[in-house]
């Protein structure tokens, strides 16, 4: 162990797709770096984020996960004295370049937080509102559709089709949170990002996020931050581990959970530190 | 490797890893008791390696128990996970080796008394290298020692040319003298028996060196005499 450098044990995404006939890279990660003012929380990342599978970002507090991910759909730059460095390239462009309206890129990578936050309104407006701002929907009749869809694929639509009406904030925890992943789904994104989805959530609901991520990995490439490490084992395909702001070490998440090829990790999932 | 932040979970896999070692430990005097009550035709410790083999297959279930409640409560990753599966899977292996070395003791008492002392002696001198393979390949789970794993997992083939000796030396026997053939029959399953035993420190090779690297040996790529 720890035999070779760290970059050794970053296997390049397209591996993956060649294995498992799955789609290529969705966004390419190359040397990103995050700065609080004089503080660095991520240095020099580099990695690549398949399509349609999940990939698990873990490692204690403070190890820059968190920070890592609000890169991907730039909610960094909503921070004071953030800076990000590096390239994180989308469809041929950096993410951080000029010509990007951060708004729409938003859409595109939509994001799922911690604790559930719906509007302060009714469940449909809570979906309808991304469709209606990016003008996605013609007509009421195609408004429908979308909130029908978006609900149904986030596996709530059974459960509040008879109260659309009612207030998103009357919902349990859980049902709370598939109503934020319907609402990111609206907007029809290609990646979605989600820090921590499940940490407020009782078994059972967790257990229903879980079944929903798998399912919505058939469409679309999901970013996950997790402290749970069986979480990780459960959802993701592949897993990233970092510490101290540093990628140790990412593979097929089967070997980072059997036969991780650093110590660290393997001191990190055994519980040996944290 | 440093220790948990739960220290409960070191000690139960110490715990877990100490039972697998005692239980190699009387399995160990089990096959080498057996084929020296068969050299000496010594009934009585014949009789104490049967009566040994229950110990064996209570260490077993003991295993079993303690890593099913390990996995459901402590849910290990890594090489903790390596270690509890490659536990479970040593101690089905010794329980076996337990079970032929009994039947190497029943048989020890079935044999006639004017056997062939050279047939006695054939059986007894293969105990030695059998004996040998299970003592590395415990030494390599003890220290974590993957190239004597490695080693041990190579070299099954000194205990087939034992057997294959021993078959046709047996043979000689039997054709030579007709009323030894009762005799030269159980010669020939202990004769199995132990070269089955070697075959099972193999498969122990292959867990204790999964446990240690991470990877697998791959079976068709072990040196074969034949």
């Amino acid at each position: 162990m720890d035999t070779g450098t760290e970059a050794d044990f970053v296997t390049p995404a397209t591996s993956l797709s060649t294995q498992d006939g799955r789609d290529g890279t969705r966004m390419d990660c190359r040397n990103v770096s995050v700065f609080y003012g004089n503080k660095q929380a991520v240095s020099d990342v580099s990695l690549s984020i398949p399509d349609r599978s999940v990939t698990a970002l873990i490692g204690p507090s403070g190890c820059g996960k968190s920070t890592f991910l609000r890169c991907l759909n730039r909610m960094n730059d909503t921070i004071e004295g953030c800076r990000v460095e590096g390239e994180i390239v989308m469809d041929g462009q950096d993410i951080n370049s000029p010509d990007i309206d951060p708004v729409l890129l938003r859409s595109r990578v939509g994001m799922v937080f911690q604790k559930p936050n719906p509007f302060p309104k009714s469940i449909y407006e809570n979906i309808a509102y991304g469709p209606r701002i990016h003008g996605l929907a013609q007509t009421r009749d195609d408004l429908n559709e979308m909130v029908e869809k978006s609900l149904k694929r986030a596996g709530l639509w059974e459960e509040v089709k008879d109260r659309l009406d009612a207030a998103g904030t009357s919902l349990s925890g859980g049902q709370q949170q598939r109503l934020c992943i319907a609402r990111a789904i609206a907007v029809r994104p290609e990646i979605i990002l989600m820090d921590e989805p499940c940490s407020a959530l009782d078994p059972i609901a967790t257990a229903r996020i879980v079944e929903l991520i798998d399912e919505l990995r058939k469409r679309y490439c999901i970013v996950i931050v997790t402290h749970s490490m069986q979480q990780a084992a459960r959802v993701s395909q592949r897993t990233a581990f970092f510490h101290l702001g540093n990628l140790v070490e990412m593979g097929e998440t089967d070997q980072i959970f059997t036969s991780p090829r650093m110590r660290k990790t393997e001191d990190y999932i055994t519980g040996r530190f944290g | 490797m440093s220790d948990h932040i739960v220290s409960a979970f070191t000690e139960e896999l110490d715990r877990l890893a100490a039972d697998i070692l005692r239980m190699g430990g009387i399995v160990e005097q089990m096959i080498a008791d057996a084929c020296l009550a068969v050299l000496r035709n010594d009934l009585d410790l014949a009789q104490e390696v049967i009566l040994r083999d229950p110990a064996v297959d209570k260490i077993e279930e003991d295993v079993e128990r303690q890593i099913v409640s390990l996995i459901a409560r402590r849910q290990p990753m890594a090489h903790d996970l390596r270690s509890v599966f490659a536990a479970l899977k040593v101690a089905g292996e010794l329980e076996r080796i337990g079970d032929l070395s009994k039947n190497v003791g029943k048989r020890a008492l079935l044999l006639d008394k004017a056997v062939f002392p050279a047939m006695r002696s054939g059986v007894a001198r293969m105990a030695h290298p059998v004996s040998q393979q299970l003592h590395l390949v415990l030494d390599a789970y003890a220290s974590g020692n993957a190239s004597t794993a490695k080693a041990v997992w190579e070299s099954d083939d000194d205990i087939d040319q034992h057997y294959n000796a021993l078959f046709r030396e047996m043979l000689t026997y039997m054709i030579e003298d007709p009323r030894s053939i009762s005799d030269g029959a159980h010669m020939l399953f202990m004769a199995k028996n132990l070269e089955r035993i070697g075959d099972h420190c193999t498969n122990i090779a292959e867990f204790v060196y999964f446990q240690i690297t991470g990877e697998y040996l791959v079976s068709n790529e072990r040196p074969k005499l034949i």
